[in-house]
């Protein structure tokens, strides 16, 4: 057990489809841009979705010492590189040479690398008997030893992005990944959070990063009819708790914050930006197709962290008229289940304190950064306290009559901000849940 | 800060080529039996490596092993999830647990909000006819592939829940979802290391008292083109010889090892309260006494090839000893990765050898990959069932293949009787992360 048991977040980086700082995102946050566009990174004029919120114009190199030795980095690797240099030159970890690195550890909620698909189908198509409509597994490994380049098949293991922030910035405490789909990276701060509770590591790099915009992702998306296949504008087409929201926009990119323990973090004099005060998971164990539809699950996960938070829902507005929690961060995905399960989730456990409670959704704006968008999200909460501005919901013109809380639409908002919760759901069931705080608010 | 609370093992689940449970892997393992052989599942000709642990149709049916009602969701489970699926069902049915998935109508011996789930995974490739046979639909006159006709035609032959067969965390989600663990629950994707990191989390979340129970380990296959080929890039595989010639080859710590071959499977372990087990009078298997976590330096920056001092992984050792409560001189027996790929060998022998220094030569390692394979994200969960069985059979099982093993006691040799107080699991893996176990008697 740390000595305090309390975590504080004193590094935050991001590269996302609005930028790759945290000014330039947080602008456009406020001002409700959209980072959605037509999809360039393959061709998908004739698929059912065409477009996707995607990374423009980053250059991994300027983030990393020696660019050389990450010449194998996918995208993915290539976007966490840039988003933990900006976290740990933020917690000015380059700097402080008394860094014991085998006590800092990485916890990552990371996707796995893109496939090589041009030489992948060129392989099976090499191998493809059309008459007996089965590929010869002779044919096949003789066509994928040709046409397929093992730094590129290796780079896809969703352990990668591990191995090159470890070369990059020397750290040998714990590792991890964990891949719990669209949850990902909320859970690996929250297992982040834990591990350094109970003393295992002074600080740890941690959370996700993901691409899922390339031929198969967008193919294995469309097939679930959980993208939206708008015709109108990109700009509009991602428009959660809307009524006419019609699924969820991919985006991509990567978000890492850097976690210490409080004594580590103020035995080196370094500023925390906010503490990380709870952390729930649970799973649905419903259907890997649908979410359980009271949102029990989505519920449990909120309440396990709020009671580690010591935050009871029960005692109300406090003497100044706040709620406990004063933003919530949606995963508010677009899609027509999402919302509303999530809606009713939020109101068991909130009951009657749901509807003062601001619930925005980033996705809006940046699409859906799948296994790393829990970790965009936290970064934005914790801007949000510190900023003491709340993220809008953006396309939120038609509202639906079934989802009636404040989703912030359309226009950023001044507001008192002291803790923050941030939800994060993924396909199959896994529900997890941050509470982060103002770094120095009048409790305990 | 309440007290940390004590967490044993209950049931194992193993799953190999050795078969699904506990009685034939380890009837095999004590008898000296190799699983390894030529790959059936397709013609491996076209690969310098043809062998491997397959675990054939005939021995083990996804569908036999669960409910009625859930026959159906069999057909959305690639092999990953098959394996995750058959170990679950066997650690719950060694535990002696009524789940959803056992007796629906009967009440749970453990509360599903208090019931966990970790399992590891792998990165699961498409089944490569299925997705093959989608892709041929949208050729060109020429046969070359057609994006177009793709967008528009050919994805429309893929099963709509298609991407969700593929997709890591869906070994945990059916599993959740079979046996009612609405617990806290997780994926691990850190490839070798994957189980063992997810029995430690699972550890640290009954030991923290956010659950009492956990399906936790981990299961893979990578016996499939796209695997292989991987591997074969990697240059982890056995590649000279015939193939009963590879199947001898794979010789770990033994400094002319020729490699590793791919098997499949892994395991699930029920982890549990100790306070738990002995309410329900449930006598624990052994206890899991301790864990730690650690990440090599990686000098390839890919973490495929362990410097060769195995610093990060004897920290990670130390640390898990220290957990425990014990010394080096406590440990009885090791069981490493111990996969025949000479670096990764090397790195962990030294490591060892660090640890335990001149008494290194003289504990006994047990070595389960000439076995039944390299199951890479479940390999931790079957070394950590190994060590379980072994401690409570107060066996080690036989050793096969090496022949000379320099500094380290683990050469062929048949099972025998031998005193198991703590056994040391090690898991180290492709990518550069580490996990350690200990595991206790249980008293």
């Amino acid at each position: 057990m740390s000595r305090s048991g309390r975590i504080v977040v004193t590094g935050m980086g991001w590269v996302t489809p609005l930028g790759h700082d945290i000014d330039t995102v947080w602008s456009a946050l406020m001002a409700g841009a959209s980072g959605v566009d037509r999809i360039t990174r393959f061709d998908a004029r004739t698929f059912p979705t065409t477009f996707a919120a995607e990374v423009r114009d980053f250059d991994y190199r300027r983030y990393v010492d020696d660019a050389a030795v990450h010449a194998s980095a996918g995208v993915n690797v290539q976007f966490a590189l840039g988003a933990a240099r900006q976290a740990w030159e933020q917690a000015g970890l380059s700097s402080f040479a008394g860094l014991d690195r085998r006590r800092v550890g990485l916890y990552l909620g990371a996707g796995e690398g893109v496939l090589d698909t041009e030489s992948y189908v060129r392989t099976n198509l090499a191998g493809w008997l059309e008459a007996e409509q089965r590929v010869d597994a002779v044919r096949w490994a003789e066509a994928g030893m040709r046409l397929m380049k093992a730094a590129t098949e290796i780079a896809q293991e969703p352990n990668m992005p591990l191995s090159h922030l470890a070369r990059e910035f020397g750290v040998r405490g714990p590792a991890y990944n964990c891949l719990t789909a669209c949850a990902a990276s909320t859970q690996a701060i929250g297992e982040a959070f834990s591990l350094l509770r109970r003393g295992d590591a002074d600080a740890m790099l941690a959370g996700g990063t993901h691409t899922m915009i390339h031929m198969l992702g967008v193919t294995g998306f469309n097939r679930l009819t959980a993208l939206s296949t708008d015709k109108g504008d990109p700009r509009e087409a991602s428009r959660p708790f809307s009524r006419d929201r019609g699924g969820f926009v991919m985006g991509e990119g990567s978000g890492m914050v850097v976690l210490e323990t409080l004594e580590h973090a103020e035995a080196r004099g370094a500023e925390p930006l906010a503490e990380v005060i709870g952390y729930g998971s649970s799973a649905d164990a419903f259907r890997i197709t649908d979410i359980q539809p009271d949102g029990r699950g989505a519920a449990a996960a909120m309440q396990m962290a709020l009671r580690l938070a010591d935050i009871d829902v029960r005692a109300g507005l406090d003497a100044s008229g706040l709620p406990p929690v004063q933003y919530i961060s949606a995963h508010g995905t677009g899609t027509q289940e999402n919302d509303s399960i999530e809606t009713r989730a939020v109101k068991v456990v909130f009951g009657e304190l749901a509807p003062r409670i601001p619930m925005s959704s980033i996705k809006s704006m940046m699409g859906h950064l799948i296994a790393a968008a829990g970790a965009v999200e936290l970064i934005t909460c914790v801007l949000a306290i510190r900023k003491q501005m709340l993220p809008p919901t953006i396309n939120l013109r038609n509202p639906d009559p079934e989802l009636d809380l404040d989703y912030v639409p359309n226009h950023a908002r001044a507001a008192r901000i002291e803790t923050c919760l941030s939800n994060s759901f993924g396909f199959g069931g896994q529900n997890d849940t941050l509470v982060v705080r103002r770094w120095g608010a009048d409790v305990r | 800060m309440p007290a940390r609370r004590r967490v044993v093992i209950t049931g194992l689940g193993p799953i190999s080529a050795l078969g699904p449970g506990v009685e034939p892997l380890w009837t095999a393992l004590d008898s000296g039996r190799t699983a390894l052989g030529r790959i059936r599942r397709f013609d491996p000709s076209g690969f310098r490596c043809r062998i491997g642990g397959e675990l054939p149709a005939e021995a083990f049916d996804v569908r036999s092993v669960v409910p009625k009602s859930y026959r159906k969701a069999t057909k959305v489970m690639a092999r990953d999830i098959e394996l995750a699926v058959g170990a679950a069902a066997a650690a719950v049915a060694d535990a002696g647990l009524a789940t959803r998935g056992t007796d629906a109508d009967a009440a749970p011996t453990i509360d599903p909000s208090r019931m966990g789930c970790h399992i590891g995974a792998g990165l699961i490739a498409a089944e490569t006819d299925e997705l093959t046979s989608a892709l041929a639909t949208s050729r060109g006159a020429d046969g070359s592939f057609d994006i177009g006709d793709w967008g528009v035609n050919g994805m429309t032959k893929l099963t709509p829940l298609w991407m969700l067969k593929y997709l890591p965390n869906m070994l945990s989600c059916h599993v959740t979802i079979i046996h009612d663990c609405q617990g806290p629950s997780n994926t691990i994707t850190c490839a070798e290391a994957s189980s063992g990191l997810s029995l430690g989390e699972s550890m640290r979340v009954i030991e923290r008292g956010d659950a009492d129970a956990c399906l936790s380990g981990g299961a893979e296959s990578k016996l499939h083109l796209m695997g292989m080929l991987r591997q074969h890039f990697a240059e982890r595989l056995v590649t000279e010889g015939d193939d009963a010639a590879q199947v001898a080859a794979v010789r770990p710590f033994d400094p002319e090892t020729g490699g590793s071959a791919l098997g499949e499977g892994g395991g699930i372990l029920v982890l549990e309260a100790a306070e738990s087990a002995q309410a329900r009078g449930r006598t624990p298997i052994a206890e899991l006494a301790g864990f730690a976590a650690s990440q090599n330096e990686c000098p390839d920056t890919v973490g495929l090839v362990p410097p060769p001092h195995g610093a990060s992984i004897a920290a990670c050792i130390d640390h898990a000893l220290a957990d425990a409560g014990v010394s080096a001189a406590d440990v009885d027996a090791i069981v490493p990765f111990g996969s025949g790929i000479a670096a990764t060998d090397v790195a962990e022998a030294a490591a060892i050898r660090s640890v335990f220094g001149a008494r290194a030569a003289a504990i006994p390692i047990m070595t389960v990959v000439p076995f039944v394979g390299n199951c890479c994200a479940g390999s931790g969960a079957l070394a950590a069932i190994v060590a379980a069985k072994a401690i409570h059979a107060q066996r080690l099982p036989a050793r096969l293949n090496s022949v000379s093993t320099p500094g380290l006691d683990a050469v062929a040799r048949p099972a025998t009787d031998a005193v198991l107080r703590h056994v040391l699991v090690v898991s180290t893996s492709f990518g550069g992360q580490n996990a350690a176990l200990v595991l206790r008697r249980s008293t």
